[in-house]
């Protein structure tokens, strides 16, 4: 499904007299359809990055990161122009941060609701099987109809999940997304997480919980140690 | 009475007067008072004029003995075609007797020696201010337009530079936008003279100030129908048979004046342009045809029906 | 997926030219001015697709030539060089759907202009620019409407009463002429003016400069959500990040004139590579 072949990550800061930090060296391993990898390592590793050089967000300095897709075939990620990028974005590939990253001054249900409307699902239709999902992450009614921004570090979080998994991806990169969650909305998240898994999503994430680790997780990629 | 009157001999005028002793007008200046070099320019200007319908094409207005504003354009126009076998009408708003006529038939007469008439079915020429003839023109007939503005487009863009490229690149929509703007404010289209008109599909045309009784008559007219503006110097035609249609909505369509059924006072005629006029101090309105040489004519065969009518009872 | 539309080597200079000009100014010059001539070049060498429903962002300082390139676009102007290609899908009326080979630049004004009307449609930063601010906002939309050949006031009406509703303008005022209006207003007319004939690309210059951190968040919410409805392919000119993060995909970043970077806009954000961008991003409130 996807194949990361030796990738590296530096950023050079102009601003700072074009000093370099090193995000991460040569990083390897894939992942294969359906299945689940975990990124593990110390803070600081370069975990986040290696999930951001995937979706794009950074620009990858060095190696490939061959992705399997549907719709083009064999691609790798790390060149890819950008408007297949945004298409791939748009059907395939999903991701979650631990911040909140949606448009401002738009009630939950309609965020949540976005994605299966840009698909072609009628507005009432989305609408209900948002709130039916934040209902079943504990988002009670009374918030479907708040602006996200307003809400609680836990509740912006499930938000920000249930976007991402109303139409499940086909691979779903997951950075720490439960990192402010108490343990029982954890374990509605691992279901969801194992019901779309279950339903053919492949999974790569982070998580400092190691109960969803040992859980959700076929395989464990330890990151390398970096020299400085 | 002769319709037409021939050309005077030379005046009997007493030996103190200025003039004595000179030479007719005919005689002091060239035929048809303008030099050669002018008409020529002009009658090459209208060239191009009636090769392209409703552009409005540039010529060098020359100084006429009348002051500009009064009918200047259409006087070069006339001088610059008149020849010795035509037949001159000059109207104003109608009437063949109004001073601005009478003085610029005159005029013409003293330095063409034509003969004038007030007949349109007679006239070769006709140079007319603001009215078209109610009888309908034929083809060996020529209408000549004074215009006070020929741009149609300066009523919404000031500079000559815009409106020529507007022209240019057919961008009328200024124009229907003000016709939209009046529809929404007064419910209809206000615009009463200087109806804007589309020429052969191309060219906005202002039809000099026209009522739109006239506008409609422009359409697929019999003659050669001329404009001339001596003081914007612009000259501009519509052959005959030329497309003429005024600028109107799909639901807001072009109407013509309305004179709920009121008829001429005068000739009883009711299928004519009328003007209302005020008749004694009491304000009393009566409506009288604004034509009056066809009034005149509708009046006379109307009293020699009357008299056959009579003769066979 | 193909383009909608093409721009390749779109140059525009102000200014006599010399020799020297493209040599000596840029990105690299720290310069848009000719040293040798004082010429302007206002941007250069600008080449860029966009694609359909997508939104583009140009983010630049004052005088970076952003806008110099979506006016060259609009017709605005007449650049010096370069070549600007519209391909649309066939459908739209025939009479004035270019040929998607020929450089529109090439083209004669008439034919620019009914191109213009046909399919593309500008928001300016300054109202003045975009509306005759004495007629009425109805006949600020139908001015656009008649220009694509609508004859029909009823008709007219009910589609600027439709686009009033969607830009959220109070249907009432209709009639009323947008100087009486606020500046958001005004910049919300301007929006139903653009997107009344329904074009294909949308052109944005600055559209929330100037305007209260309230009423600009209305605008931006609104460009955005008529955005997603209509899938019109857009233009954002900004120099501010938050309406580039806000609303576009993809983003150029100009400098000096010229095309400094470009690439995702959360990639542009999150980690710019070129040094203005950088500097760019760390000044962001």
């Amino acid at each position: 499904m996807l194949r990361v072949e030796n990738i590296q990550k530096h950023f050079i800061s102009h601003v700072l007299n074009g000093k370099e930090v090193v995000g991460f060296r040569s990083v390897s391993f894939k992942v294969l359809p359906g299945m689940a990898l975990g990124l593990s390592g110390p803070s600081g590793c370069g975990k986040s990055s290696i999930l951001k050089c995937i979706y794009r967000t950074y620009l990858t300095g060095m190696g490939k990161i061959i992705y399997n897709s549907q719709t083009f075939g064999t691609v790798d990620l790390a060149v890819l122009p950008e408007n297949e990028i945004l298409a791939l974005r748009r059907k395939e590939i999903g991701y979650v941060s631990q911040f909140l990253s949606v448009v401002p001054r738009q009630p939950a249900a309609e965020v949540v609701a976005a994605p299966l409307v840009e698909e072609g699902v009628s507005r009432a239709v989305a609408l209900q099987r948002a709130r039916g999902l934040l209902d079943r992450l504990n988002i009670g009614a009374r918030l479907h109809a708040a602006y996200p921004a307003t809400f609680s570090g836990g509740e912006k979080q499930r938000v920000n999940l249930s976007r991402a998994i109303i139409r499940p991806p086909r691979l779903l990169l997951l950075d720490e997304p439960t990192a402010s969650l108490d343990a029982a909305s954890m374990q509605v998240v691992l279901d969801l997480l194992l019901e779309i898994k279950a339903r053919g999503t492949t999974i790569i994430a982070i998580f400092h919980d190691q109960a969803i680790m040992d859980r959700l997780m076929d395989d464990i990629y330890t990151m390398p140690v970096k020299e400085s | 009475m002769p319709l037409t009157t021939a050309m005077p001999t030379q005046p009997n005028l007493p030996s103190t007067h200025w003039r004595a002793g000179m030479p007719s007008a005919r005689k002091r200046y060239s035929y048809a008072f303008l030099d050669e070099g002018a008409k020529r320019e002009i009658r090459r200007k209208l060239l191009k004029a009636v090769a392209i319908p409703g552009c409005q094409v540039s010529f060098g207005s020359r100084e006429m003995p009348i002051a500009r504003g009064w009918g200047t354009g259409g006087l070069q126009l006339t001088l610059s075609l008149i020849g010795p076998d035509d037949v001159l009408k000059v109207i104003d708003q109608g009437s063949d007797d109004s001073v601005n006529a009478v003085n610029i038939k005159k005029f013409v007469r003293n330095v063409t020696g034509v003969p004038l008439t007030t007949d349109t079915r007679v006239a070769t020429l006709i140079q007319t201010r603001h009215r078209i003839p109610e009888e309908p023109l034929h083809a060996n007939q020529l209408l000549v337009f004074q215009v006070p503005i020929p741009e149609p487009l300066r009523l919404v863009e000031p500079s000559e530079r815009k409106t020529r490229r507007m022209h240019a690149e057919a961008d009328y929509s200024r124009m229907w936008l003000y016709l939209y703007e009046d529809i929404v404010r007064f419910n209809e289209i206000t615009v009463g003279a200087r109806y804007p008109v589309m020429v052969n599909g191309r060219h906005l045309m202002d039809p000099s100030p026209i009522p739109r009784w006239d506008v409609a008559r422009l359409n697929q007219s019999e003659a050669l129908l001329l404009f001339c503006a001596g003081r914007e110097k612009r000259i501009y035609a519509i052959p005959a048979h030329t497309d003429v249609e005024p600028l109107s909505f799909e639901d807001f369509a072009f109407r013509v004046e309305n004179f709920h059924g009121h008829c001429c006072s005068r000739c009883g005629c009711a299928g004519s342009f009328l003007d209302e006029v005020i008749v004694d101090e009491s304000g009393r309105r009566t409506f009288i045809c604004s034509d009056t040489a066809y009034c005149e004519k509708m009046r006379r065969r109307g009293a020699a029906a009357d008299a056959a009518q009579e003769e066979n009872r | 997926m193909k383009p909608i539309l093409q721009v390749s080597g779109l140059t525009k200079r102000y200014g006599p030219g010399c020799p020297e000009c493209l040599r000596r100014t840029g990105a690299l010059h720290e310069t848009n001015q000719c040293p040798h001539c004082r010429s302007i070049i206002a941007c250069r060498e600008i080449t860029f697709d966009l694609f359909p429903g997508e939104v583009l962002g140009i983010v630049g300082e004052s005088g970076s030539g952003k806008s110099t390139v979506v006016r060259l676009l609009h017709f605005d102007d007449e650049p010096t060089q370069g070549e600007f290609r519209i391909k649309l899908n066939g459908s739209a009326g025939a009479a004035c759907n270019p040929d998607p080979g020929r450089n529109l630049f090439a083209l004669g004004a008439f034919e620019r202009r009914q191109i213009r009307n046909a399919h593309m449609g500008i928001v300016y930063q300054n109202a003045r620019m975009g509306l005759r601010l004495k007629v009425s906002a109805g006949g600020n939309i139908a001015e656009r409407l008649l220009m694509a050949g609508w004859r029909h006031v009823g008709q007219m009406r009910q589609r600027a009463a439709e686009l009033l509703i969607a830009t959220e303008v109070p249907v009432l005022r209709i009639d009323e002429p947008p100087q009486h209006f606020s500046g958001g207003m005004q910049q919300r007319v301007q929006i139903a003016k653009a997107l009344s004939t329904r074009p294909a690309v949308l052109l944005l210059d600055e559209v929330t400069t100037g305007l209260d951190v309230s009423v600009q968040a209305r605008v931006l919410d609104l460009i955005r959500s008529l955005q997603q409805e209509t899938g019109v392919a857009t233009i954002v000119v900004s120099h501010d990040l938050g309406v580039i993060r806000l609303l576009t995909s993809r983003t150029i970043v100009m400098r000096h004139g010229c095309i400094v970077e470009q690439g995702l806009s959360d990639q542009i954000l999150e980690d710019p590579q070129h040094p203005y961008t950088q500097l760019l991003v760390n000044s962001m409130l």
